[in-house]
C-alpha cells in the first residue's frame, strides 16, 4: 500500500483500515452486534443517495430521480498497530443501501444477521452479497432465547451453498459476537486458500 | 510538505478563498477517497488561518482517522466531508493513506486476513 499527501512523497501515515459489513432485516440486531465488539461508542454517518423511483410522470415518460438520506452505525476494532477494522451496520431502510455502492466496494466480507422469527428479513442481504460476490456467513441472532430453527433448516430457507458458514449467536453477547466475526475470517481465509490453490492447478496445467 | 512561506500560495488554488463549508460543491476533487480511507494532520501543521470547518478535521486528525469517522463526529454527510478533506489533501494539510489491496483485486491477501483474526481472537 502507498502513502502519500497530494503527492507521493511526505511522512507515512501508517494506518490503513479494511471493513466488515454486518447486515439483515430491520431490528435483526445490526446495530446491537456493532455495539457488543466495538471499542467506541458506535458512530453515525450519513450518505446521499440518488434513488430514481419506480413512480412515472404520464405525459413525459421521465423518471422521478430523488436524493434521500441513509443513515448507518459503525464501530471499530483496532487490530494492531497498523491496521484498523471498522463494521458497518447495513441501514435499515434496505431498499436504499442496496444502491448505495460505496459501502458494499472493497469490503473483506459480511455477517448477514437472521432472526428465526422473521427469517425472510435476511433474504434480501443474501441475494445482494450472492450478485455482488462478496463473501459471507449467516448468524442467527438467538437473542430472544429459543432457536426456533436450526442452521441446517435456516441454510435450506435461504438456499445457501454449502460452503457458506451458518452459525447461532447472541448479537447483544460480546463473545458470540467475537466468534461471529472469527468465523467469517476463517471463512474468508478458506476460501483465498482455495482460490490459490485452484490458480496454481491452472498454472499448471498450461 | 514543510517550510512554506504561507499557506495561501497560489498553488493553494480554492483553499484560499472563504467559504461556507462546501461552497454548494456536491463533488470531491479527489475520487480515491472513501469512507475507511484513513488520513492524518501532517507533521507540524496548525492549519492557522483556515477556515473552521477545516480546523475542526485538523485538530480530529492529530491521530489517523477515518473519512466515516470524521463525518460522524462533525455530524456531516460523507459527500461534504469528503469535499473537505480533498480540500485539505489538496493542501498538504492532510495525509491520507490508500486502500487496501482488497479494493483492487478480487483476491485478498491473506496476510492481511490472517493479521485480521489474530486481532479478533486478543479482544
Amino acid at each position: 500500500m502507498a502513502f502519500g499527501g497530494s503527492d507521493a512523497g511526505g511522512p507515512g501515515l501508517g494506518t490503513s483500515a479494511v471493513k466488515v459489513l454486518i447486515a439483515g432485516g430491520f431490528g435483526v440486531g445490526k446495530t446491537t452486534m456493532v455495539t457488543s465488539v466495538s471499542e467506541i461508542q458506535p458512530l453515525r454517518t450519513e450518505e446521499m443517495i440518488s434513488a430514481i423511483s419506480n413512480r412515472t410522470d404520464d405525459l413525459s415518460g421521465v423518471e422521478d430521480k430523488r436524493t434521500t438520506t441513509v443513515a448507518l452505525d459503525f464501530g471499530r476494532i483496532t487490530i494492531n498497530r497498523s491496521l484498523i477494522l471498522y463494521l458497518f451496520g447495513t441501514p435499515g431502510q434496505e431498499r436504499f443501501w442496496f444502491m448505495w455502492d460505496e459501502l458494499a466496494t472493497g469490503a473483506l466480507g459480511a455477517v448477514v444477521l437472521a432472526d428465526t422469527r422473521r427469517l425472510d428479513g435476511c433474504f434480501a442481504s443474501v441475494d445482494f452479497f450472492e450478485r455482488r460476490k462478496i463473501p459471507f456467513i449467516v448468524a442467527i441472532n438467538n437473542f430472544h432465547g429459543e432457536q426456533a430453527y436450526t442452521t441446517d433448516e435456516v441454510r435450506d430457507a435461504a438456499d445457501l451453498d454449502a460452503e457458506i458458514p451458518v452459525v447461532q449467536c447472541d448479537a447483544r453477547d460480546r463473545d458470540s459476537s467475537k466468534k461471529v466475526l472469527e468465523t467469517l475470517l476463517q471463512h474468508l481465509i478458506a476460501r483465498t486458500m482455495r482460490a490459490h490453490a485452484q490458480a496454481q492447478t491452472q498454472a499448471r496445467q498450461r | 510538505m514543510n517550510g512554506r512561506e504561507s499557506w495561501y500560495d497560489d498553488d493553494a488554488g480554492p483553499l484560499v478563498r472563504p467559504f461556507t463549508v462546501t461552497r454548494g460543491r456536491t463533488k470531491a476533487s479527489r475520487t480515491d477517497l472513501n469512507m475507511i480511507t484513513m488520513v492524518i494532520a501532517a507533521p507540524g501543521e496548525s492549519g492557522r488561518g483556515l477556515d473552521a470547518e477545516y480546523l475542526d478535521i485538523l485538530r480530529l486528525c492529530r491521530s489517523p482517522m477515518s473519512v466515516a469517522e470524521i463525518g460522524a463526529k462533525l455530524n456531516l454527510p460523507l459527500a461534504a466531508v469528503k469535499i473537505l478533506i480533498s480540500d485539505l489533501i489538496e493542501g498538504r494539510y492532510l495525509l491520507f493513506s490508500s486502500p487496501m489491496s482488497s479494493y483492487e483485486t478480487d483476491v485478498p491477501d491473506m496476510n492481511l486476513l490472517q493479521a485480521v483474526l489474530d486481532g479478533i481472537r486478543r479482544l
